[in-house]
């Protein structure tokens, strides 16, 4: 892939990100704030990536705390976006 | 060596543009309420094709390191998801941002071990992302650690400042970006890890001057920042599954802190640089009554026979109800209150509770009814039709100063017009200035009675007195 191909995607995507919220009620800010988080966990693919193809014991460690880490967002962040949300369909 | 199971590259990209769809109608359907909660779903069903379809990638020669590490992350993220209270939201969202960014910063930090030492022919694109992701990553994980910190009041809310913070801000920055420089020019490890050390400072030393009051919009900020680091990994991996992935976290990320702050009528450039509240750390209360300033005390059956009699009631919660936990107990008082007849209603301000929508969530979670709750711009025009205003801790919003003291930090904040209720009773746990540290007019108001306590035993207090009633 190259790097005019990758800027192409980073640039359509920023015009997506901010074309798809642009109408949001306070009331939802927290929750889609929570959601976004978790979605930036798809850092993940990257840790997995770097675990996966380690080549030293220090890339090992470093791949295995990323892996950790972005498990955390991307599990813990759509859980507690869930909990949230669950709150206000019992309205 | 590869495994038998690995896909090609093309079929990877294809799950991973299937990935990407989901996830943008999962933020979709997020900002709209009656579909946010499948939103949620979709965008979850959306990262577990991108993870899935990662383990069939030919570059992965060992599973073991990650299946391990995918475990004890789950059982993390599981258990405090779950077990993490609806009024620690918000501190729970620091952390789960700050180890995002973490991760962002450990990929690009490993990458760069693993390639720079290959003999320097790194191209400056690939070296410039890893050392943009590890700078900002780490920036994201040490300041969503003291946002954490701070509202979990690990560390105190008030803006932490000391003389030349904006030099001494402004030359670390300098320093980070010789260090990228030189880490890009030399492709040495030392000169990442004085970068990855540095970031860390520079991303405590960027969130301690900020008020507890504004940490969610940092939060947000933040959130915003380790998207684009992510984003940045993408870059490095010519991953596109991270680049669409953080792209969006980074883009959406950013103009939900704008709306944030307008929320509050404030500018970004004043969150971070205008240390809020920072000025009255002296002790405001005692300012206040050296200004021969009064207020006045009322009883828990006082109130209560207040309330019975009222025709209509509205109340405001604030965060001291959350902390308090008293929402269940307020909604009691409002249903007892509803059978005499009385016309119930809440007002939520905005950025009531710690972040915007906290309020909504900690309500609905006490079955208040959606039809009670008015924002700010419908339940305003009410409040001279109201007899009794119950403030129930909620402080900064309700500040007139907002209105008519331009010299106030939270001046042209849009607040409840509470004064322009015939009665304003205040639940209050004493006459201490609320998290941004200003002093509230509002108490002193003739027309205002204070009940001093703990939110939910004043609240229960209330209940007592108007079935007595």
């Amino acid at each position: 892939m190259t790097l005019l191909n990758s800027v192409t995607i980073f640039v359509l995507a920023v015009f997506i990100g901010f074309e798809v919220i642009s109408k949001v009620p306070a009331m939802l800010h927290t929750p889609l704030m929570s959601g976004t988080n978790a979605i930036h966990g798809i850092v993940l693919v990257g840790a997995m990536l770097v675990a996966g193809s380690a080549d030293s014991t220090l890339e090992q460690l470093l791949g295995f705390i990323a892996v950790v880490f972005a498990t955390v967002n991307v599990v813990g962040g759509f859980l507690v976006t869930d909990r949230m949300l669950e709150m206000f369909k019992r309205r | 060596m590869t495994t038998p199971l690995a896909l090609s590259q093309t079929a990877i990209n294809f799950t991973y543009l299937v990935a990407a769809v989901l996830l943008i109608i999962g933020i979709r359907r997020l900002s709209a309420p009656p579909t946010a909660r499948s939103g949620n779903v979709i965008a979850s069903i959306g990262m577990a094709i991108a993870i899935v379809f990662t383990f069939l990638d030919r570059d992965i020669e060992s599973y073991w390191l990650i299946a391990a590490g995918m475990a004890v992350g789950t059982v993390v993220g599981v258990a405090s998801a779950r077990l993490v209270k609806m009024t620690a939201i918000p501190q729970m969202v620091a952390l789960f941002n700050g180890v995002g960014g973490g991760a962002a910063a450990l990929v690009a930090t490993s990458e760069f071990h693993r390639l720079a030492p290959a003999g320097g022919h790194l191209a400056s694109d690939e070296i410039g992302a890893m050392l943009f992701s590890a700078l900002i990553g780490s920036v994201s994980f040490a300041g969503s650690l003291v946002a954490f910190g701070k509202l979990q009041e690990i560390l105190p809310g008030r803006p932490i400042v000391f003389g030349a913070q904006q030099v001494v801000n402004a030359s670390l920055f300098a320093g980070l970006v010789a260090c990228g420089a030189l880490a890009g020019a030399t492709e040495s490890g030392l000169w990442i890890v004085f970068l990855l050390a540095g970031a860390l400072v520079f991303g405590v030393m960027l969130v301690l001057p900020i008020g507890g009051a504004d940490m969610p919009v940092v939060i947000s900020l933040l959130n915003a920042f380790t998207g684009l680091a992510a984003a940045s990994t993408g870059f490095v991996l010519e991953n596109t599954a991270l680049i669409i992935g953080g792209t969006l976290v980074g883009a959406s990320g950013t103009l939900l802190t704008i709306l944030m702050g307008r929320a509050m009528n404030r500018s970004l450039a004043n969150v971070l640089f205008g240390a809020f509240g920072a000025a009255p750390a002296g002790g405001p209360a005692v300012a206040a009554s050296a200004d021969g300033k009064s207020y006045r005390e009322i009883t828990a059956e006082d109130a209560a026979v207040m309330l019975a009699y009222a025709n209509r009631v509205v109340i405001v919660p604030g965060y001291g109800l959350a902390v308090a936990q008293a929402q269940h107990a307020v909604r009691e008082l409002a249903d007892l209150l509803e059978k005499r007849g009385v016309d119930v209603r809440y007002a939520i301000h905005p950025v009531a509770g710690r972040m915007p929508g906290h309020m909504n969530v900690l309500l609905a979670e006490a079955n208040v009814p959606y039809p009670q709750l008015f924002d700010m711009e419908d339940i305003n025009p009410e409040f001279p039709r109201t007899d009794v205003a119950l403030v129930i801790g909620a402080n900064d919003v309700t500040n007139p100063a907002a209105r008519s003291v331009p010299e106030s930090p939270i001046y042209g904040m849009p607040i409840l017009n509470v004064d322009e209720a015939t009665n304003v009773v205040v639940l209050k746990r004493s006459m201490n200035p609320g998290f941004a540290g200003i002093d509230n007019d509002l108490y002193y108001d003739p027309k205002t009675a204070m009940l001093f306590g703990d939110a939910k035993s004043s609240v229960e207090k209330l209940v007592a007195g108007v079935k007595a009633a």
